[in-house]
């Protein structure tokens, strides 16, 4: 009994393991020395092609049937500076586990290590793309998802660099868990809808972390833009969520922005940390955004808010250790602040509730000023301008009269 | 060695008017207050910035003119003595922007030293004891030119309300008058002008304003975003430091006691 139940079992256990070959496609094993663009020619639909740990100089790799690409031990793909590496132009194809290297530079066509083409549910994951000019680039791409890529590369300068992940005319895409470093823009959207970017480490790229464009209906949460060098740019969208995110170190130069936002409408900004940017929001043609229990700690300015931006909530905010907290170029002021927490509010509360009994005008003298002539910063902190400031806040005279904190907080929101 | 044979009188009269010994401690309770009260390093530091840039030059300046003064007659005294003017002088000065530095280092530097030291706070106790030096030898040269106590101590007065005040009043009213024009070459001069205010950017280059210098033009972005600043920084408060040192003792070599 015992020995006709064990070879039961393998009878089933085999014809299961036969049955998943017929319906679903087969395996095809490449090893090092042979082709991996052979492979994917001879293949037909619902292979699956394992690649194994080698070196495999190869380019130009087209797939045009839904295949898995799986890559072992981290197979190293070099393109050898010529043309594109994969251009996926099928549905469902998985690209997993490889190193893909040095992809060609061109001007006129923009070459990536992974590019997928007017495809849908595909997945690009796990992968390590090193010294391409664009990493992975989605045109025309739909429910597809990009996930725990480690992209890196050494872009100089603005006009001879690609982007680490560029998005184009999406849909539905979930991109989570990358990392990208050292290209021009970190990742890009243009023309993406309904899309997510998750918990993405982008930092060291020479202009922004994540550039976003003509793309309504996305959501970006829990992600980490360092040390770029213009910070993240949202711009010409509509009803975008930027949750939980982190933007820090964008210092020092003329334009380095936490969080640029350009003619940006009805979107939130809630609970991101600003951290030692020379701005942390900077805002042109804003209207109708509710930015929103976050915390602007040690910029130079928490945020710059020009007079053309209009019905903006600023609410329960965290403002602590900027050099500025608000600054403006109007001496009008059609946004609405409340309830946030100004540490140079020196306030009184009387009724005990939390909320100081006077309001607070966040927009000094001084950084008026400095709007009109920025050499002025010069005298940043010295004993006249102290005195300045005190007297401007006792009777405004220079700064917009209407923008003030009716209620400001006493103790930081948490 | 005549210098330093003097420079042991100078500082024991120096310590025994009390008066350095009560300026380390009130800096000591001042710095102490600012950082157990406040909630975070830089700002505590940004707090101290104001206190030291104003009260450390006026003691100095005050303080200095008083002192000289005063050891009117022992200079007098030492003079009658086969000593080079020289030497008295700068056993005096010597001894004065010594103890006034070091008590200023004690004072301020302790505390914010035992609260943890930060590239700020550093620079803060440098720039604080280069305006003792400076501000003692803005006293010096005051007091000398004058024989009269109370107009040196005026002149003194009118020192430091110059250029803790009136100085960036006149710099502001000049940036309000002329915005059209670059300032920019302008603004790198001034910054020399003015022994304060260079002590002031010092600091603040390692806190904040290397950030908003962003916003100006280019030159003053590589001025002061980078270690050029410092070094210019640094070099000019030494200037400031021996320049009217070496007025004064030009007057004092020929002065009729």
């Amino acid at each position: 009994m015992k020995n006709i139940s064990k070879i039961s079992k393998f009878f089933i256990a085999s014809c299961l393991f036969i049955t998943s070959h017929l319906g679903f496609g087969k395996d095809i094993i490449v090893t090092e020395g042979n082709s991996i663009k052979n492979a994917v020619e001879s293949s037909s639909e619902g292979d699956r092609i394992m690649v194994s740990s080698g070196i495999y100089f190869e380019s130009g790799i087209i797939i045009t049937k839904k295949i898995e690409l799986i890559g072992k031990d981290y197979p190293i793909v070099d393109g050898g500076s010529i043309g594109e590496i994969f251009t996926v132009k099928a549905s469902g194809v998985v690209i997993k586990g490889f190193v893909v290297k040095n992809s060609g530079f061109s001007s006129l066509k923009d070459f990536a290590a992974i590019r997928v083409e007017n495809s849908i549910n595909c997945i690009i994951q796990d992968n390590k793309l090193i010294n391409n000019y664009f990493g992975i680039y989605l045109a025309g791409a739909n429910d597809c998802k990009v996930f725990n890529n480690e992209i890196i590369s050494n872009a100089v300068k603005e006009s001879a660099s690609g982007n680490g992940i560029h998005l184009w005319k999406c849909d539905n895409i979930l991109i989570k868990n990358n990392s990208v470093s050292g290209h021009r823009d970190g990742i890009y959207f243009e023309f993406v809808t309904h899309s997510k970017i998750s918990e993405n480490f982008s930092f060291n790229n020479i202009r922004y972390g994540l550039h976003f464009m003509f793309s309504n209906w996305d959501d970006y949460e829990y992600n980490v833009f360092s040390t770029n060098g213009a910070g993240v740019a949202v711009m010409y969208t509509k009803y975008v969520k930027m949750i939980n995110n982190r933007f820090e170190n964008n210092w020092g130069r003329p334009n380095s922005y936490g969080l640029l936002l350009k003619d940006i409408s009805e979107s939130f900004i809630f609970k991101n940390t600003f951290h030692k940017n020379t701005v942390g929001i900077f805002a042109e043609g804003v209207s109708k955004v509710n930015i929103e229990y976050n915390l602007f700690t040690e910029n130079g300015y928490a945020a710059k808010i020009l007079g053309n931006c209009t019905e903006d909530t600023i609410k329960a905010n965290n403002f602590i250790s900027n050099s500025f907290d608000i600054s403006t170029n109007s001496s009008r002021n059609s946004n609405l602040f409340y309830g946030n927490y100004w540490d140079k509010n020196k306030g009184y509360d009387l009724n005990k509730d939390g909320f100081s009994d006077a309001p607070y005008r966040p927009v000094s003298m001084f950084s008026m000023m400095v709007e009109q002539t920025p050499e002025s910063i010069f005298l940043l902190r010295s004993f006249l301008v102290n005195l300045l400031d005190l007297a401007e806040k006792v009777m405004p005279v220079i700064i917009p009269e209407s923008l003030i904190d009716l209620n400001p907080r006493m103790e930081p929101v948490i | 060695m005549t210098t330093v044979k003097i420079l042991k009188y100078v500082i024991y009269d120096i310590l025994r008017s009390r008066i350095v010994i009560g300026y380390t401690i009130l800096l000591f309770a001042v710095t102490y207050g600012i950082i157990y009260t406040g909630k975070d390093a830089s700002k505590a530091i940004i707090s101290l910035l104001n206190v030291v840039m104003l009260v450390v030059p006026l003691v100095s300046i005050i303080f200095g003119t008083i002192h000289f003064y005063n050891s009117r007659e022992f200079m007098q005294m030492m003079l009658a003595l086969p000593v080079k003017r020289k030497n008295i002088f700068w056993a005096e000065y010597l001894g004065l922007s010594f103890a006034l530095s070091i008590s200023f280092t004690l004072g301020v530097g302790l505390p914010l030293l035992i609260y943890g030291a930060s590239a700020a706070s550093l620079y803060l106790i440098f720039s604080g004891a280069a305006l003792s030096f400076i501000f003692t030898s803005l006293s010096f040269l005051a007091s000398v030119i004058n024989n009269d106590k109370t107009r040196g101590i005026g002149l003194s007065l009118i020192i430091w309300f110059y250029t803790a005040i009136i100085f960036d009043a006149i710099v502001l009213m000049i940036y309000f008058l002329f915005s059209d024009y670059p300032l920019e070459k302008f603004t790198v001069i001034i910054s020399a002008l003015n022994p304060i205010d260079l002590a002031r950017i010092l600091v603040l280059l390692k806190m904040d304003i290397s950030a908003l210098m962003g916003y100006t033009g280019a030159t003053l972005r590589l001025f002061f975003g980078s270690a050029f600043g410092t070094v210019f920084s640094f070099a000019f408060l030494i200037i400031w430091i021996l320049a009217p040192t070496a007025i004064a003792l030009k007057v004092f070599n020929r002065k009729n006691f």
